[in-house]
């Protein structure tokens, strides 16, 4: 049962106001529980919550580097086991799209592949925000960001985003999940499920950033739901290899969600790129038919 | 400041740092509105609304960065939170 009365962490964070990142980890501490140890790779999150010598953290966190957060997690888990201490006390990995779909790569498909007793949650703002928003293989189509830009020659990022969970599941993943920090309780409940769940379990959670994708900070949680309600971004989970759930929308054109941010601008201004638009909204369409996230 | 390796640090001393003095907007509770369901405080980005012993909601200024994501979730019905502009 989640407890929403858990406060793990803490305020006084340098976090933008309106930061989804920090309400999403504050949801996710409220799932895993207060027995639990909590690894991060370098990133918005790391900076953000621990400029020393403070830190917003009441339970255990370590950072080690950027690329090898899933490794310093296998060995506390392996050190916990051994100690006798592993299932009363929990690893869990709370990292960046960038650390976990481009640097951290690696160090996350290798401890999948052993199978370690962890979560791993990615908190995905699709681009490197800590930086100054340098495109990652998390970035969505047609999105504009520093080393993206927009311009004559150019609609942005010219890639479509990495299915990670995708890649995860097909590691043999018990418990792989998708949601969104605008469906709070989806996301406190799937949290649970991976902490409960032995085995390698993934999360992928889908974080709007007011600074990177240039909305008013108020609308963090509005601009999250725009992403589910248009199929940019379907919330499903995967148990052991086979699609378990998906959550069922009343699906509406991309334009609105992409209207919303200065990072898609390029694409109503001067003039409305249908080519484009098509492309996203096909996208959109692609992930709907894929997961039947479609009210019938 | 000394920065070896392997350093620690207790926790809540992230409350040194007040970060109310970011604050553009204000927020504001109308209590005799508010019916307490707690979406403002399960979302706030801070953490800097706290339940009271009496099940009523009161958000700590000295935290508030003014982000508004509490006054825009508050239920439409209710809209128990408004936003009003730092005056100094």
């Amino acid at each position: 049962m989640v407890d929403r009365t858990i406060e793990n962490f803490d305020c006084g964070h340098r976090a933008c106001g309106g930061c989804g990142a920090s309400s999403a980890v504050r949801m996710i501490l409220k799932g895993t529980g207060g027995n639990t140890i909590v690894v991060s790779p370098t990133g918005c999150l790391e900076v953000f919550s621990t400029p020393y010598p403070e830190t917003a953290w009441k339970i255990p966190w370590i950072h080690s580097l950027f690329e090898n957060a899933s490794a310093v997690a296998s060995g506390i888990e392996a050190a916990l086991k051994k100690q006798g201490r592993l299932g009363e006390e929990k690893v869990l990995v709370i990292g960046g799209d960038g650390a976990t779909v481009d640097i951290g790569m690696l160090c996350l498909s290798g401890a999948f592949e052993r199978g370690h007793d962890f979560t791993y949650i990615c908190y995905d703002n699709e681009a490197y925000m800590n930086t100054g928003i340098q495109r990652s293989g998390a970035t969505p189509y047609d999105a504009d960001t520093t080393t993206s830009p927009s311009g004559t020659c150019s609609y942005g990022n010219n890639r479509p985003k990495k299915d990670l969970p995708q890649i995860l599941a097909a590691h043999g993943s018990p418990y792989v999940a998708t949601t969104s920090m605008a469906y709070p309780m989806d996301l406190m409940k799937k949290v649970e499920k991976a902490m409960n769940t032995p085995g390698s379990c993934y999360i992928q959670v889908h974080t709007p950033c007011c600074t990177g994708w240039g909305f008013d900070g108020a609308k963090t949680m509005v601009i999250g739901r725009m992403a589910v309600e248009c199929g940019l971004w379907p919330c499903y989970d995967i148990v052991d290899g086979k699609l378990a759930s998906a959550k069922k929308i009343k699906r509406v054109p991309v334009d609105e969600y992409l209207k919303a941010q200065k990072r898609f601008r390029h694409l109503f201004k001067p003039t409305r790129n249908e080519a484009e638009l098509a492309k996203i909204q096909a996208i959109a369409d692609a992930n709907a038919a894929k997961y039947g996230i479609d009210i019938e | 400041m000394p920065l070896g390796i392997g350093c620690t640090a207790r926790p809540g001393l992230s409350k040194n740092n007040k970060t109310g003095s970011w604050r553009v907007f204000y927020p504001t509770l109308d209590k005799t509105k508010c019916t307490k369901c707690g979406t403002c405080q399960l979302i706030c980005p801070e953490g800097c609304i706290s339940q009271l012993p009496d099940k009523s909601y009161e958000i700590d200024l000295d935290f508030c960065k003014g982000c508004g994501m509490c006054a825009e979730e508050c239920p439409d019905k209710v809209k128990a939170i408004t936003m009003h502009k730092e005056e100094k």
